[in-house]
């Protein structure tokens, strides 16, 4: 393993650790988000099941909760793409 | 990049277009100029033809089509969220909504097949324009300080908090705000792209490579591209819709501060 990485090229490994930070930085940006996204969708459906008639309400601050806590996965979406090589 | 052994182009070649016409200029045009310009020619021929053929009273063809669109940004935009006198602000929100949307729709139409949106200019242009727009409302609504004081010191909180609560109203207001208006649209389309890209190139090389990867193809990549084809007209309009009640809650809440 050791021998492996010294033979190794430093900018083949460079490129190779930016691939890794690259899918590891999306894939822990989006756990937040996911988390966020299910907790508003959820609470939202609960409602919406109570009270039906409120449902159009709901839905429109349904929609803006998703957006503000979608950003943030955005943005390691975002950061992704910078970091490929 | 290589994703499961398949030639897949860097993601620049994917978003990147040459120029058709004046090439070198300021006014070059490429294929994501010439579909904003279309888009724009949709929207105007959409609500022009509409706004003539005023008489008849059960609507039809476009008509049906502008006051549908009219009825939905009124409806569940414009009264949710900033309330009967955000009626002015219907035409802006309007026009913003079919421009976004059908520049967001070329996305999943075949032989265009490119979300102009995830170019990153026109998404960071409105949202600059939504800025101006929402600020200059605060202003006139509010006057200039008391714009400031309600948007830096929201009122309901301890006056010790205030210390953090202000620079953190500083920088979300007036500096983030834009850019995630923007960067909301542009990385979902760009996410979106990507997504379609992929799963086209998995069913041309399964098809290519054939033997078991006709039975690949036709099993697996071709209907999860369909599936995303689909997926993807739903982002389109969620998106347009997004950037518009975005819009209108920012305005909004210039307009009536909380209290």
């Amino acid at each position: 393993m050791l021998n492996l990485l010294a033979e190794t090229d430093p900018g083949e490994m460079l490129e190779g650790l930016k691939a890794i930070g690259a899918g590891l930085g999306y894939g822990l940006a989006a756990i937040g988000p996911g988390i966020g996204i299910g907790t508003v969708v959820g609470n939202a459906i609960s409602a919406m099941a109570r009270q039906p008639e409120s449902a159009g309400m709901v839905r429109t601050t349904m929609f803006l909760g998703i957006a503000f806590t979608e950003a943030l996965a955005l943005i390691g979406f975002v950061v992704f793409i910078l970091l490929l090589p | 990049m290589n994703v499961l052994a398949l030639e897949f182009p860097p993601v620049n070649h994917l978003f990147d277009w040459p120029s058709i016409w004046f090439d070198g200029t300021l006014f070059a045009i490429n294929k994501t100029v010439l579909i904003y310009l279309g888009s724009m020619l949709v929207t105007m021929v959409i609500f022009t033809l509409a706004g003539r053929q005023r008489d008849s009273l059960v609507p039809s063809g476009v008509q049906h089509v502008a006051e549908s669109g009219v009825t939905f940004v009124e409806e569940s935009v414009v009264m949710q969220t900033i309330g009967p006198d955000g009626k002015k602000f219907m035409p802006f929100l309007t026009t913003m909504f079919f421009f976004i949307l059908f520049s967001n729709i070329t996305e999943v139409i075949p032989f265009l097949q490119f979300p102009a949106n995830s170019r990153m200019a026109i998404p960071i242009t409105l949202a600059i324009v939504v800025w101006c727009i929402y600020n200059f409302v605060g202003v006139q609504s509010q006057g200039f300080f008391g714009y400031l004081k309600n948007s830096l010191f929201p009122p309901g909180v301890p006056k010790a908090l205030y210390i953090i609560v202000t620079p953190i109203e500083l920088v979300s207001t007036f500096v983030v705000r834009p850019f995630s208006l923007a960067i909301r649209l542009w990385a979902n389309m760009v996410a979106g792209h990507l997504l379609l890209v992929t799963f086209a190139i998995l069913s041309a090389t399964m098809w290519d490579a054939g033997g078991p990867g006709y039975a690949g193809a036709l099993v697996l990549s071709w209907p999860m591209l369909i599936l995303m084809t689909g997926f993807e007209i739903l982002v389109s309009v969620l998106q347009a819709f997004i950037f518009t009640i975005l819009t209108a809650v920012y305005i909004g809440g210039s307009m009536h501060p909380e209290h």
